[in-house]
């Protein structure tokens, strides 16, 4: 079920009525039935793959909680005989099953991940090689990819992995466990919320609050606008320009980098945007994914501000066990004896961050595409981070810091160097991305941008008008989110000025949205992830 | 009290609210919705049938071959008889069973006509008619089982319960008319008959292609079993006709399965295709080439067809009615007034 159609519209109108008519105590169950009916909505062959990972995640994690339990209760009852050495010993070995469990949950579950995502995707390279040797290559398989399997899978395995640091205990109830992983709203494109964030939010009842719900309904409002009047006409000359490399090449290489910018930021922060808007009207708060990103300064800063949910995952499940694991620490103590306290201090983060990319790469895609696109943006970090003192001094030299033309210089060179990073999402092979960005010094057509050229590609001129009028007011709305919530400003308007305001919004959607006949309305970019 | 007087008061902002949006998207639906009986006039018909009075002796169903080829005006005048065509575009077999459902509401025609042009479509055709034949319908249970039967993979049931929905973009295509038509269009057909006066003699008509399986579909049986077993349920003369027209071809293995159907359930067919006895003539009564006729030859094939109807069913003359005969009188006048306009238009081409 998308979120862009009538049926999830009166899904959510059901669920919304059920879940305030039923006592607070089974709210709960109301969200965990409407989940799943949800899911169901996607194929009943995938119901499967979502409720494995949720029993297998749930056992581990309970397991590791007894282990505790166990742990604790052993040291009480023998608190006077054990010496401190057996206690020691007795600790690493609770510590080395808790261990186990995880990793063999972890292993088991990523293991799932891999082969419906990836499998073709080894086939392909593995085939490359044969052929190279002129053997015989081997078929492709025909595997189903559950919806949304990297967000509820990265999701699960947090909770494992928090369970294990003890950073929170084990859910009892699967059942709630079960809610936490499906919970309908950050199925398919997340955030990828901890149990933390959710628990309270998810299982405490919850009372009809007007002004939760209308806030609710206008995120989902704002979300739609972004999808359907942006992201989903932008679509249109996009697909027009990549799907034909040979036409569309040079100049029109920098206008794909400015539409896909802006059709991906529309389209994955709008949904973002219904998905928390929904988790609102029934009290449960998920965790942000945007902090206006296109206004960063660097490149650091928009990773700290793009698809947040994602970032933190990967800070705190990949970066940090990697480098605070004994191989590293052993390297790092190698290195720094050896190469010197500079290198050697970089070296682990260097390989840190490698990893964090590399897997970031692979799990927005199975492409080189994707492993490419990741570990750009490895080193473009990388080079940043290592010319820092050289900005600094220049910053200082000529006296630019908080100059807000210096300001605008460093937010444009970081939208377009994103941009340029993203591109590789656009084209299909990494050559063909390298070909097109290089027909950009030599194909010289830059009279596409003025001559007209640019209705040719599927936009008219008033799609032109609306899509300037709906970027417009996303600026505005960010440029005003700097200054707190712009719906609490709203709110605080007399009744007139919010009908009209909310009013306007709704009719904007409702008729200039591309939706229906005649559009060929996209999925969200995120569904497949 | 004070309480009392703050849920009053978000009462009744609420239901303000509710009702100032109503409005504006009826409004706005108004205004966006197509004006046939300035465009395509052929989805204009279906819905003018409900501004006649409901006392037909007969009705005809069907596609362009019916609204384009028959003048009721000549049933009228020449046999007594009071015909409505409750006619569109491409219309396909389980619309014209809705169509006829939907009628049989209203009034029991003496008999019915269908047109079995249709009995080779199987599935859903195209959006465009659907919305023709399906739009101009009132609410009811036939509508929305119409509707159903109808859509293409790419329509929704909202978008006909909403039509705000299907036609939110036509914003930018608006013109004057979409404005002055926005309560009420203007009446394009004479009792469903939709008058055409050019001449374009047929030529070169093509053969039909050999087909790799003649025979209709399990679901146009079946809605033409269910049209058989109304009409025979409310004690309705039913007759399934091939109206005359050269193209598309009508296959003599098509004509075979009607003729064995009709013989079956002991209804008529008439088959009018290359029928001499009509008194055609394809060179000076069609406006198309063969696929349908102008006026002059809608009159020539409806006398014929008045003829048929006295002849084989007795259909009842209803000139002695003064309710009808007044009606028909108003009717004649805009009929040739019409017919006289579109004769200058065309001489002025």
């Amino acid at each position: 079920m998308q979120f862009v159609s009538y049926s999830f519209l009166l899904f959510l109108a059901v669920v919304f009525i059920i879940y305030y008519l039923v006592p607070g105590r089974f709210q709960w169950m109301v969200l965990l039935v409407a989940s799943y009916v949800f899911y169901l909505f996607s194929g009943p062959k995938y119901l499967i793959y979502i409720m494995v990972t949720t029993f297998t995640t749930w056992l581990a994690a309970r397991q590791i909680d007894k282990l505790k339990k166990q742990q604790a209760d052993y040291l009480e009852e023998n608190k006077k005989t054990l010496s401190r050495e057996d206690k020691k010993s007795y600790k690493s070995a609770i510590k080395k099953k808790q261990r186990f469990m995880m990793l063999a949950a972890l292993l088991f579950n990523l293991g799932i991940l891999a082969v419906v995502k990836y499998t073709n995707f080894a086939i392909s390279n593995i085939n490359a090689v044969i052929n190279l040797a002129g053997g015989q290559p081997i078929e492709f398989v025909s595997l189903i990819l559950p919806l949304g399997i990297s967000f509820y899978t990265f999701r699960a395995l947090s909770y494992l992995i928090d369970v294990y640091r003890n950073t929170i205990s084990a859910e009892k109830n699967v059942f709630k466990f079960a809610l936490f992983v499906s919970f309908f709203p950050q199925l398919i494109q997340g955030p990828i919320s901890r149990y933390s964030q959710l628990e309270s939010g998810l299982f405490t009842s919850h009372h009809l609050n007007l002004k939760r719900v209308s806030f609710g309904l206008q995120r989902i409002l704002w979300g739609y606008m972004k999808k359907m009047v942006i992201a989903d006409r932008i679509v249109v000359g996009l697909t027009t320009m990549t799907a034909d490399t040979a036409a569309y090449r040079g100049a029109y290489v920098l206008v794909e980098v400015f539409f896909y910018a802006i059709q991906l930021y529309a389209d994955f922060s709008g949904g973002l945007d219904m998905a928390i808007g929904a988790g609102q009207i029934f009290g449960v708060t998920l965790p942000e994914n945007f902090e206006r990103p296109f206004f960063s300064k660097s490149i650091k800063e928009y990773w700290n501000r793009w698809h947040m949910t994602m970032g933190s995952w990967f800070t705190d499940y990949i970066f940090y066990p990697i480098s605070v694991c004994k191989p590293m620490l052993n390297l790092s103590k190698w290195s720094r004896t050896h190469l010197g306290p500079v290198l050697g201090r970089r070296l682990t983060v260097y390989l840190s961050s490698f990893a964090v990319w590399l897997a970031t790469g692979i799990w927005h895609g199975a492409s080189w595409n994707f492993v490419f696109w990741g570990l750009s943006n490895y080193v473009v970090i990388m080079i940043s981070q290592e010319l820092e003192p050289l900005y600094r001094r220049f910053h200082q030299k000529f006296n630019v810091d908080g100059s807000l033309l210096y300001k605008v210089f460093q937010i444009v060179r970081t939208f377009l160097l994103m941009g340029f990073l993203r591109i590789y999402d656009c084209f299909d092979g990494v050559i063909t991305t390298w070909r097109m960005v290089g027909s950009l010094l030599t194909t010289g057509n830059w009279n596409i941008l003025w001559d007209g050229s640019l209705m040719q590609i599927g936009l008219s001129m008033t799609d032109y008008i609306i899509l300037a009028a709906g970027i417009l007011l996303m600026f505005i709305v960010s440029m005003s989110q700097r200054s707190g919530s712009v719906r609490e400003k709203i709110h605080a308007k007399p009744y007139t000025v919010r009908f009209v305001i909310w009013t306007a919004l709704f009719l904007a959607v409702l008729l200039t949205g591309a939706y229906g006949i005649g559009y060929d309305a996209s999925n969200f970019i995120y569904n497949q992830f | 009290m004070k309480h009392i007087r703050i849920l009053r008061r978000r009462i009744l902002r609420f239901t303000v609210s509710a009702i100032v949006i109503c409005l504006l998207l009826f409004l706005l639906q108004r205004l966006l919705m197509p004006k046939y009986s300035v465009g395509t006039q052929d989805g204009a018909m279906i819905a003018e049938y409900y501004n006649d009075a409901p006392k037909h002796n007969l009705v005809i169903i069907g596609d362009s071959e019916m609204y384009e080829n028959i003048s009721p005006l000549v049933l009228w005048e020449n046999y007594g008889i009071n015909c409505y065509i409750r006619g569109s575009a491409q219309q396909l077999i389980w619309q014209s069973y809705y169509l006829l459902e939907d009628t049989l509401r209203y009034e029991t025609p003496e008999a019915v006509i269908i047109n079995i042009t249709s009995m080779q479509y199987g599935e859903p055709q195209r959006e465009s008619y659907n919305r023709m034949t399906l739009e101009g319908m009132r609410w009811s249970t036939s509508k929305v089982k119409a509707i159903f039967a109808s859509m293409t993979e790419e329509e929704s049931f909202w978008d006909y319960v909403f039509p705000l929905l299907r036609y939110h973009s036509r914003w930018n295509d608006l013109t004057e008319d979409d404005f002055r038509l926005m309560f009420s269009e203007e009446k394009v057909s004479l009792n469903g008959y939709m008058m055409q006066v050019g001449v374009k003699p047929a030529e070169n008509v093509p053969e039909g292609r050999p087909l790799a399986d003649y025979t209709f579909s399990d679901v146009s049986y079946q809605y033409l079993d269910k049209i058989t077993k109304l009409c025979k349920e409310h004690d309705v003369e039913l007759i399934l006709m091939k109206s005359p027209s050269l193209y598309p071809y009508w296959y003599e293995e098509w004509d075979a399965q009607l003729k064995t159907y009709a013989a079956e359930h002991e209804i008529r067919y008439l088959n009018c295709v290359n029928n001499d006895e009509i008194g055609l003539n394809f060179q000076t009564d069609t406006f198309d080439g063969g696929l349908h006729l102008n006026v002059a030859g809608a009159e020539i094939y409806s006398n014929f067809l008045g003829r048929w109807l006295q002849n084989e069913i007795e259909i009842s003359d209803l000139r002695d009615d003064g309710e009808l005969v007044q009606a028909w009188n108003s009717k004649a006048a805009d009929y040739e007034e019409k017919k006289s306009e579109k004769y200058r238009e065309l001489s002025e081409q």
